[in-house]
């Protein structure tokens, strides 16, 4: 009886079925061949993109020298960082008032209100941002940039703390408050350890989504700020440089040193 | 008797809903008090309202002679254990003993000195840097109480803390609950839905059902002389028949019954031509045996063995159903075939009757 089960199971199991290896192999070689074509071109000694000559580090070399990539790689950092702590702080308060607060209002439209610019098409978002600020006045580069990052960011911060909020049971803060412990004193010594990985997926989710923005970056630059995404498009139009594709490994690399622990932590109980 | 917690006319509404309607009574000091009654009835409600998680829409509630309504939570001097623990899970067993010590501003090593003793006195020293997801439920439990019973609270507030535990486990902590209650000399105050818990441990139960007092009295009184049907029928088993009340008086109440007997029975209040029904509880009547006069013909309908009890059902010549439960003793195991004729005997100084 039992082998018969596991006849029809192993029968119904996906990896039995005819070309399931190549089917895969074709799969992580779509994905990833663009990616290791510009690795491996990166330390091409040619200044022509596509044809080999030999190995070397020189376009690492003349990115690292590049003193305008320097800084709009500075530009993203800076804009990254300041908008990500805003963001996730927005998104803690925001989400810890629509799980745990009983009285409010509208409960539901708030959190879509809070959610919609993860629906909104990104260039409506950008040209109206630019709008509000030529009413406004602002005329700083980089206050703009970092408080239109801080804008789309937020819904990216708030959904997985909200769902590490909601899978915390709320008898553990009103047993801290049992015990004589204050709302603040609750908040850091319980609430904010126990969704601790919530709060690192959130602000890992929203730095990395603002070091990769484009679209409203270029918008509303100017005023001295361009930030790494949008500086490599200008190289782009100048056509393809082989620093462009060192550029790219290193981008890579500095990104896969911050996805992963922050992957690790999100998975993580 | 000093009073601990006071309520008056506590009322709590959520929305347009009545949770509690307007309920007034008194915990003394040193009591087990229990709160006792069916899901929904608000017995959750009133606790975390005296804890400080709710707050009443109307009336006070008094703790030791001071207004407490108002105070957030962590002003009062009592400590909750919850239904499912509530352990801080990223704090060891002595952190989470310890935090409300720390928190009230004891000193490091008067605090360590209080989690030890707190650990000895629910006996789980050995684990102090144990972490809860290591603990069963039953020693979660116990760490539980060790934690809510540190800091000293003037009343100890229990949320159906036995409620996730096994049945072998429930009986030997509802004893551990009433030692560490005379040991401690801490008033407590527990929440349950189980009678037979709220038996065994309670000085006192209050009866609550749809937000109201039933009955709020010793656990003998409460089962022997229920104050209505609600109660005869929630707490243990009982026959319900109904009843003609045709004579009453402060000495007794006379009642013709469905069994073919009019009996008088112990006085009940109810007035004569009331609808009332008469309550018999299935261990206060005899097989074959006939008691005060009382002998009536029968036969057995159904049987069910539970061991230490045999529970009949049988029908009497007069139509009526009556369960009666024989305990299975030494002097006492006799089994009774199914169709077999017997005659039943009680005491009609066990019969109550309520008005409906």
């Amino acid at each position: 009886m039992g082998r018969l089960l596991s006849f029809f199971i192993n029968k119904n199991d996906v990896s039995r079925y005819p070309g399931f290896g190549i089917i895969t192999l074709l799969f992580f070689l779509f994905l990833y061949l663009p990616i290791m074509v510009i690795i491996a071109f990166s330390f091409n000694e040619n200044k022509i993109v596509s044809v080999w000559n030999g190995f070397s580090t020189k376009w690492y070399t003349s990115a690292i020298n590049n003193q305008t990539l320097v800084d709009s790689l500075q530009v993203s950092l800076t804009v990254a960082f300041i908008s990500t702590f805003i963001a996730t702080v927005i998104a803690v308060s925001a989400a810890l008032a629509l799980t745990r607060g009983d009285d409010i209002k509208n409960k539901n439209f708030s959190i879509m209100v809070v959610n919609l610019p993860l629906m909104l098409p990104e260039i409506v978002f950008a040209v109206a941002i630019l709008i509000l600020f030529s009413l406004l006045g602002v005329q700083n580069g980089m206050l703009k940039l970092i408080l239109a990052h801080t804008c789309f960011c937020i819904p990216f911060a708030f959904l997985p703390i909200r769902a590490r909020l909601q899978g915390m049971n709320n008898n553990l803060e009103h047993a801290s408050q049992d015990l004589y412990a204050t709302p603040w004193v609750t908040f850091r010594r319980i609430t904010l350890p126990l969704i601790m990985p919530g709060v690192f997926a959130g602000g890992m989710l929203s730095f990395v989504i603002s070091m990769d923005d484009f679209i409203t970056s270029n918008i509303v630059s100017g005023g001295g700020a361009t930030t790494l995404p949008v500086y490599i498009f200008s190289l782009v139009k100048q056509g393809v440089s082989p620093e462009l594709n060192a550029i790219s490994t290193l981008i890579m690399v500095a990104s896969l040193l911050i996805a992963t622990p922050a992957l690790y932590f999100a998975t993580k109980k | 008797m000093t009073k601990a917690v006071q309520i008056k006319g506590v009322s709590k509404k959520y929305g347009s809903y009545q949770a509690i309607k307007k309920v007034s009574f008194d915990i003394h000091d040193n009591e087990f008090f229990t709160l006792l009654g069916p899901s929904g009835c608000g017995k959750t409600t009133l606790l975390r309202m005296i804890a400080g998680f709710e707050t009443p829409t109307t009336g006070n509630i008094i703790l030791h002679g001071q207004n407490i309504e108002n105070l957030p939570a962590n002003k009062r001097r009592v400590n909750t254990v919850f239904q499912n623990y509530a352990l801080f899970p990223h704090m060891n067993l002595e952190e989470n003993i310890g935090f409300g010590l720390e928190m009230l501003g004891w000193k490091k090593d008067k605090r360590e000195c209080r989690v030890n003793e707190m650990l000895k006195l629910v006996h789980m020293e050995q684990f102090a840097k144990r972490f809860p997801s290591e603990l069963s439920g039953g020693q979660q439990q116990r760490i539980a109480l060790a934690r809510a019973l540190a800091p000293e609270p003037e009343v100890l507030l229990l949320d159906e803390p036995l409620s996730a535990l096994d049945l072998k486990l429930r009986q030997a902590m509802r004893e551990e609950l009433q030692d560490l209650q005379r040991q401690t000399g801490i008033t407590f105050i527990f929440v349950t839905h189980d009678q037979e818990e709220a038996l065994a441990m309670s000085d006192r139960i209050c009866v609550l059902a749809h937000g109201e007092i039933q009955h709020l009295d010793s656990p003998i009184n409460i089962y022997e002389n229920p104050t209505n049907r609600f109660v005869a029928d929630f707490i243990g088993d009982t026959n319900f028949l109904d009843v003609n009340v045709t004579g009453s008086n402060v000495h007794a109440t006379s009642i013709e019954t469905p069994l073919g007997i009019n009996i008088d029975v112990p006085a009940s209040g109810v007035k004569v031509g009331q609808d009332a029904v008469m309550s018999l509880r299935p261990e206060k009547i005899s097989i074959n045996k006939s008691v005060d006069g009382v002998s009536l013909p029968g036969r057995v309908m159904h049987r069910t063995y539970m061991g230490g009890y045999t529970h009949y059902t049988i029908q009497l010549s007069s139509g009526a159903d009556l369960r009666v439960s024989m305990r299975n003793n030494i002097s006492n195991n006799i089994n009774y075939d199914l169709n077999e004729a017997v005659t039943l005997g009680f005491s009609p100084a066990s019969v109550r009757v309520l008005g409906e």
